[in-house]
């Protein structure tokens, strides 16, 4: 049972945009803009900063719906392999460097060093990729807050995932997709 | 100085907004809609939430410019806000607050923590789903905002005459995003 009375047969932040459409045209406003972008980050790799800061934080329903969006893109096996340990998979070393950066804005603003600025600026990051990564990872501190501080809840069936991911990716993007 | 080049030499988030303005007009947006448009939480109990969160955070530019925005809207109340930041539980603010305060506490630290006693505290002192609606999502908002800003090690001004402004412009304006056109 969520904390407010919500529809519960929506889940995670589909019920909350449900509950208060207000908020929720700037916040999908903000995931398109951030996530559905090939310029500089893929559209793949943004969702997979959003698919390990969202581990990161234990949130079950935004770790699925963005996992399955970003295995969508890059395959499956790439995303299990991030979520358990990113220094061991096969990404590109300059997204090994902008994941280390997203996992210390997890951890707080102040946590992110100049060492690993540098670092990701020797592996080719770019200002905008180096800003898009922050931003990423400080947005989905918010959404899984959101999401798990009101209670929400989130199926276990991962074909649901997979369902509503090809579906924001060949459809509806986050803009127009509607809660129901 | 900022991690990035931002190409210009204001502080904070507006220095971000205008670095990428395509999601700084939508970070304002949300900001307008949760801190000043229609809500049962006063505009000023709202910019306290945030305050009180920025600084569980250490952001210290954002708890110093919501701190002013919060205290030009309270008027005569303003010193109420220096207090909550000092310890919340014994401050002249109403048990409602407080346990809403309680709740924004624990999405700050991990939002799994709110628990069903939290909110039955909550409504016990009168709080309605909104009331707990909106302060997670500020208290989540916030969560972003303060890592945004310290996450790209922004211009933090150290002056109190610049945040007695900005509270001034906050509170008499709300949130619009910044433009190269001044």
């Amino acid at each position: 049972m969520a904390h407010i009375k919500i529809n519960e047969e929506l889940p995670g932040i589909r019920s909350l945009m449900d509950f208060r459409p207000e908020t929720a045209a700037p916040l999908n406003a903000l995931a398109e803009v951030l996530l559905r972008n090939n310029e500089g980050l893929t559209m793949g790799e943004r969702e997979l900063i959003a698919t390990y800061v969202s581990s990161l934080n234990d949130c079950t329903f935004c770790q699925n719906i963005h996992g399955a969006v970003a295995a969508y893109y890059l395959g499956n096996e790439t995303v299990v392999k991030v979520k358990e340990k990113f220094e061991h998979s096969t990404i590109s070393n300059k997204m090994k460097a902008l994941l280390q950066i997203a996992t210390n804005v997890q951890l707080g603003g102040k946590y992110v060093t100049e060492n690993d600025i540098t670092n990701a600026k020797n592996e080719g990051a770019s200002d905008i990729e180096i800003h898009d990564t922050v931003l990423i990872s400080a947005a989905f501190c918010m959404f899984n807050r959101y999401v798990d501080g009101l209670g929400t809840h989130a199926p276990d069936d991962p074909e649901m995932y997979r369902f509503r991911a090809k579906k924001i990716v060949e459809e509806t993007g986050y803009t127009h997709s509607s809660p129901k | 100085m900022p991690h990035i080049d931002l190409a210009n030499d204001v502080p904070g988030i507006r220095s971000l907004a205008l670095f990428r303005p395509d999601t700084g007009k939508e970070l304002y947006r949300l900001a307008q809609v949760l801190l000043r448009d229609d809500s049962p939480l006063s505009q000023a109990d709202r910019e306290l939430i945030a305050t009180f969160v920025s600084s569980k955070n250490e952001c210290a530019f954002c708890t110093q410019s919501h701190a002013a925005a919060a205290k030009y809207l309270y008027h005569n109340d303003a010193s109420l806000v220096d207090l909550v930041l000092a310890d919340y539980q014994n401050a002249p603010i109403s048990d409602k607050l407080k346990s809403l305060l309680t709740i924004a506490e624990k999405v700050q630290k991990d939002a799994r923590l709110v628990s069903n006693e939290d909110i039955a505290n909550a409504r016990s002192h009168g709080a309605n789903d909104r009331d707990i609606h909106d302060t997670v999502l500020i208290s989540a908002t916030f969560c972003m905002f303060n890592r945004y800003v310290d996450g790209l090690a922004t211009l933090t001004p150290t002056d109190a005459q610049t945040y007695k402004d900005m509270g001034v412009r906050m509170g008499e304006l709300g949130y619009n995003p910044p433009s190269n056109n001044g």
